[in-house]
């Protein structure tokens, strides 16, 4: 499990408003792209100098698959990323803060401590 | 040597440009005892005639990434364009361009590095709301040259509570040997108890009233020792997950000096996090 290359994903997606608009409507196309074209990219560096290890689990690429921020609080992924990146996603389709507060009823059942978010 | 003209601590809440500028229907009903605190907050800064801004904050994961990740970082460059895309998407955020003072840069990474700091440096530096904040609600003309100091509160493994106190000493240290005849004010942001992206976030007050209660307090009263006594990288998880940012504070006590008590001091309860504002005046304060 690499929640660094959860975190990637999350960062990637969350700073391109075209990816924002991609991984909404197409989850599953959208993570089947990235791991193949940007997983390995050194994000500071020309794209022939690309890393050869990063992959996903089938368990993350289910989370991110299905929109699923509790599996990917769960897996210990960013919070803040998740957070920010959800709220371009689906906040849209929601009253003011209903989407935000949603959010955290779904993982209600989750105590103290948190899953370590430490990469 | 230049005179610390003021030492300012305060939350940085990235809607509160959104709520002040709103009107209307859109304008949220805690919004004109907001700007009343917040324009209140501001005359400490203005009475300070400062010259140039110390400005501590916390990338949000937007030029800091995982893959090269600072613990803290001096921004120095004539210029420093400011927010990010997600931040206008969600927050209303103007792009926004501040001068730097780069003799000032260059003087606190020297020294900082003479005396045990490995700080990192960046030459090109888009800002994010952790400093644009308090350029909004304390300097809204945006006039003045700053110095970005950064610090990870973000990605952990991050230094300790004590680490960030010691390095808010230093920067108090350099900036009055800073040989200049200039004014220089200290502002850093932080949270109090703060949760992002998990079950207690966005509640009607912060995570952690409790917490925000005591935080207050040692601030307010400088007790350095009584927050240190406390606080731990460990026992910050429990008032909320995003409550590391505390230690931006903690910073900010450690340039204000031990046991010295904030000259204004304002707190303002909102949903999802309590406001905190805090002016400390080395000189005394101005008239």
């Amino acid at each position: 499990m690499s929640k660094y290359l959860l975190d990637k994903f999350l960062y990637t997606v969350d700073r391109d408003p075209d990816l924002v608009e991609r991984y909404r409507s197409d989850p599953a196309g959208t993570v089947e792209w990235w791991e193949g074209e940007i997983a390995n990219s050194i994000l500071n560096c020309h794209g022939a100098e690309r890393s050869t290890w990063l992959a996903f689990s089938e368990e993350e690429r289910r989370a991110l698959r299905s929109h699923d921020h509790v599996a990917l609080f769960g897996m210990g992924a960013h919070p803040f990323l998740t957070l920010t990146l959800f709220i371009a996603m689906f906040e849209r389709d929601h009253g003011p803060l209903e989407y935000q507060i949603a959010y955290a009823r779904a993982m209600e059942h989750i105590t103290l401590p948190y899953p370590d978010i430490a990469t | 040597m230049a005179t610390v003209a003021a030492v300012i601590a305060s939350t940085h809440h990235p809607f509160y440009y959104r709520a002040s500028t709103s009107a209307g229907p859109d304008r949220p009903p805690f919004a004109d005892e907001w700007v009343a605190k917040i324009e209140a907050f501001r005359q400490t800064l203005t009475r300070a005639e400062p010259d140039v801004l110390v400005m501590v904050g916390s990338d949000h994961f937007h030029q800091l990434w995982l893959d090269n990740m600072p613990q803290f970082l001096v921004g120095k460059a004539p210029f420093f364009d400011a927010n990010w895309y997600n931040e206008e998407r969600e927050f209303g955020l103007p792009r926004m361009r501040l001068a730097g003072d780069e003799d000032l840069a260059a003087y606190l990474l020297r020294e900082g590095l003479d005396a045990g700091f490995d700080l990192a440096f960046s030459n090109e530096l888009r800002i994010d709301h952790s400093v644009t904040c308090p350029i909004i609600t304390l300097r809204p003309q945006a006039d003045l040259p700053i110095v970005p100091v950064y610090t990870n509160i973000f990605a952990p493994p991050m230094p300790r509570p004590s680490r960030f106190v010691e390095l808010g000493r230093a920067l108090r240290r350099m900036v009055e040997a800073w040989p200049s005849d200039k004014r220089v004010a200290i502002i850093g942001t932080g949270h109090l108890s703060l949760e992002l992206g998990g079950p207690r976030q966005f509640g009607p007050h912060g995570p952690d009233p409790e917490f925000d209660r005591k935080a207050v307090a040692w601030i307010a009263n400088g007790d350095v020792d009584g927050c240190l006594g406390e606080v731990t990288l460990d026992s910050l998880h429990a008032p909320g997950n995003a409550t590391h940012g505390f230690m931006d504070f903690m910073l900010m006590m450690g340039a204000a000096g031990d046991g010295v008590k904030a000259d204004y001091t304002d707190s303002l309860d909102l949903f999802h996090t309590m406001e905190a504002y805090f002016t400390w005046y080395p000189e005394g304060a101005p008239s």
